[in-house]
């Protein structure tokens, strides 16, 4: 009887125990899981559909379906972004070389206004299509706070690679290159 | 496991220190309540045997032990204490500018401190794992403690006997003895104590009186309120019972609503400012004495609609409206069980400028041409008639000098500037105008012509609170749980008076969990106008 006590108490403890501790486990995974970002590496880029500033009539560009198969660099901006400016020339520069890669360069402005857009291609020719999330419905689906950042997108949709923050060229070359697809290496 | 069995027959688990029906102390176990011979027993808990501190074999027997320890508790209490005052000496992470290096700001800004400060993380020290888990501790700790020994007090007081062992009745602190009590007298207590509502239970002409037993389970009810408010801070990490988010909406303006996945827009259709009328008799004083407005309103009409279907992210939604109303402070509008609030606002953002061209010299600015840019939707090019065009080389919607260039410091129109470039048939290339809010800075004064604002439209903005919360309903169940086991515990006192006969002698021992003085009152009245001796507090004759 009083092993069939003992063991009683075991269960009883161990039930208990278990409990808290799975209360503990809930508390910390949901408050870690807080602070993950909602796209992450490795993980599928949100699909989206943007109109596209410097390009004659009304078009649009869809992540999905117009780059596929393609390695994308997704750049979130704005015109009154200076270090988003600066590393505008470097992507620039790069362009030609990797479009023929298969690796394109989208950007997305975040402006309130074409016109500002317009206004700041036009003077520093870029060539590479440049998006107007107006609403900002791209940059709340990507969870983008702070400018510049960036998504380097693999040719399966994966995130490889996002960077908060300024790119220098050298970095930018090499982040690139990590995102040709395997058909053009 | 190695029970006990006392000389009442009463079979006690190992680890009691006082026999649970008779109270007579165990030998073996007196060390663990400190009692000394001779001396008054420790009644805490009954003496009962808190099986903590007697089983220590599996591994979670060795936890439960250790979270069952008061000690332990208090010391994970100190502990947060000190890491949570620890955690304001500098600003938390999110209270610092976003846009700097977290590690260069508090080592620049605190120094040494500051960089050690930052090195053990104590800049995000309350979302940090092991603050968390300390929290949880307490928790954890607070659960063992109760069970540990609410279950033992429960036995205990459940199988006391009336026929208590003479030791513990002389080692009570309310003790005498009387020679030759008479039957009468005996009667004549016990129909007293009957009269002050203590139940009598009898054995062998032993008498147990006792009242308010109730009163010992208030600290544990207590602790199941805090235990529930505990669980519901818990819960407010996860988005299904708290949320909160903050949006800046413009007048005129249809936004996403965050947290809700892109599926609800807020468009405002008027944010309102009022302030009080300084001619009303009933406020003209106060508002003098202040010296400035004092708002009596802050109101946005707004609108709510559902997307329809399932767009992608910047694709232009259909949307449905599903609500409509005025959002005022403390006066939500609903989307769901998402609640808006009305939490801030900036007046007299521009929203359009209208401006005319005129001849440089002409002191009546007589108009050739006017055109109005639309902050929302600004045209590159606008057209003045009679051959004059102005192109718009750039606009910045916040102007600030950087370095001598023009720049912007946001997109939100609060300080417009322009660069006009004027076309014309009697203009040879093109006329710049450099125009910003009050000034028009041509850079050559050589113009013939010149623009000027003519008209401004301002419009308002409102900020937003978004508020899911579904854990005040616990929170309340809790704090009322804490509040009744506090007021069980506070307000009603256990109360136990014992008569024990004694080779001819009338024993007579009281015991309270607090109150003594009360106690000594009961006692009083109960022994009056009988010859039974009143008990003395042999606490205060030692």
């Amino acid at each position: 009887m009083a092993k069939n006590k003992k063991q009683k108490r075991l269960i009883f403890r161990s039930v208990i125990l278990l409990i808290l501790i799975g209360a503990v486990v809930f508390a910390l995974v949901t408050n870690l899981k807080k602070e993950e970002e909602v796209v992450a590496v490795g993980e599928q880029a949100p699909p989206f559909e943007l109109k596209q500033v410097n390009v004659d009539g009304e078009q649009t560009l869809n992540l999905h379906e117009d780059f596929e198969g393609k390695g994308v660099m997704l750049n979130f901006w704005a015109t009154y972004c200076d270090p988003c400016k600066e590393e505008m020339p470097y992507m620039q520069s790069l362009y030609p070389k990797y479009k023929e890669k298969g690796v394109e360069i989208l950007a997305v402005s975040v402006d309130a206004t074409e016109l500002v857009i317009n206004n700041w291609i036009s003077k520093n020719e870029l060539t590479f299509p440049i998006v107007h999330d107006q609403k900002g419905a791209v940059m709340d689906a990507y969870d983008v706070f702070n400018l510049p950042s960036t998504f380097f997108i693999n040719p399966d949709g994966t995130v490889e690679r996002k960077v908060d923050g300024a790119l220098t060229l050298d970095k930018l070359d090499g982040y690139l290159e990590e995102i040709v697809p395997e058909s053009e290496k | 496991m190695k029970n006990i069995k006392c000389d009442c027959g009463h079979v006690n688990p190992e680890g009691t220190v006082l026999c649970e029906a008779c109270g007579k102390p165990i030998e073996s176990n007196q060390h663990i309540d400190g009692n000394e011979k001779n001396k008054l027993l420790n009644m805490r808990y009954e003496g009962s045997a808190r099986r903590s501190k007697t089983y220590n074999r599996t591994i979670v027997d060795k936890i439960w032990m250790f979270f069952s320890s008061v000690k332990v508790g208090v010391w994970l209490i100190i502990l947060t204490l000190i890491a949570s005052a620890l955690g304001t000496l500098f600003p938390q992470e999110m209270y610092i500018p976003p846009a700097v290096d977290p590690a260069e700001h508090y080592r620049d800004e605190y120094g040494i401190i500051g960089q050690i400060y930052y090195q053990l993380g104590f800049h995000n020290l309350y979302s940090s794992w092991w603050y968390m888990l300390l929290v949880a501790s307490i928790g954890v700790s607070l659960v063992i403690c109760s069970i540990d020994r609410v279950v033992p007090l429960y036995r205990a007081l459940k199988k006391q006997r009336p026929k208590r062992n003479s030791v513990f009745i002389k080692r009570q602190r309310y003790f005498a003895k009387t020679q030759d009590v008479s039957k009468q007298d005996v009667e004549k207590v016990v129909s007293q104590l009957k009269k002050k509502n203590y139940k009598i239970r009898e054995e062998q002409g032993h008498i147990l009186a006792e009242k308010g037993r109730f009163s010992r389970w208030g600290p544990y009810v207590n602790h199941i309120g805090l235990i529930i408010i505990l669980i519901a801070a818990l819960l407010r990490a996860h988005p299904f019972f708290f949320v909160e988010d903050y949006v800046w909406v413009r007048e005129g303006e249809t936004k996403i609503i965050p947290q809700t996945d892109q599926q609800y827009y807020i468009k405002n259709n008027d944010f309102i400012f009022e302030v009080y009328d300084e001619n009303d008799e009933r406020y003209g004083e106060a508002i003098e004495k202040t010296g400035e407005m004092i708002p009596s309103n802050f109101q946005t009409n707004a609108e709510i609609f559902k997307v329809k279907g399932e767009p992608l992210p910047g694709q232009d939604p259909e949307l449905v409206k599903v609500n409509e109303g005025a959002i005022q402070v403390n006066k939500p509008l609903k989307v769901n069980d998402l609640a808006i609030y009305q939490s801030s606002y900036q007046l007299n953002e521009f929203q359009s400028m209208s401006f005319k061209l005129h001849l440089r010299d002409d002191e009546n600015e007589e108009s050739l041409g006017e055109f109005t840019f639309n902050m929302n939707d600004p045209k590159s090019e606008y057209d003045l008639g009679n051959g004059y065009r102005v192109v718009v080389d750039e606009y910045y919607p916040e102007f600030y000098m950087d370095d001598g260039v023009p720049d912007s410091k946001s997109k939100y129109p609060k300080d417009p500037a322009f660069i006009f470039f004027v076309y014309g048939p009697d203009i040879e290339e093109y006329e710049v105008n450099f125009l910003a809010v009050g000034t028009n800075l041509n850079p050559t004064e050589d113009n013939k012509y010149k623009l000027s604002i003519t008209g401004v439209d301002m419009r308002d903005v409102t900020g937003l609170t978004l508020k899911r919360d579904h854990t005040l309903p616990l929170f309340m169940i809790g704090a009322i749980i804490f509040m009744i086991g506090v007021v069980q515990g506070m307000y009603w006192y256990h109360r136990r008076i014992w008569i024990h006969p004694k080779d001819g002698e009338l024993w007579i021992a009281g015991h309270t969990n607090k109150n003594w003085y009360g106690l000594k009152r009961d006692l009083e009245k109960v022994l009056e106008d009988t010859k039974v001796e009143m008990p003395q507090d042999q606490q205060e004759l030692k």
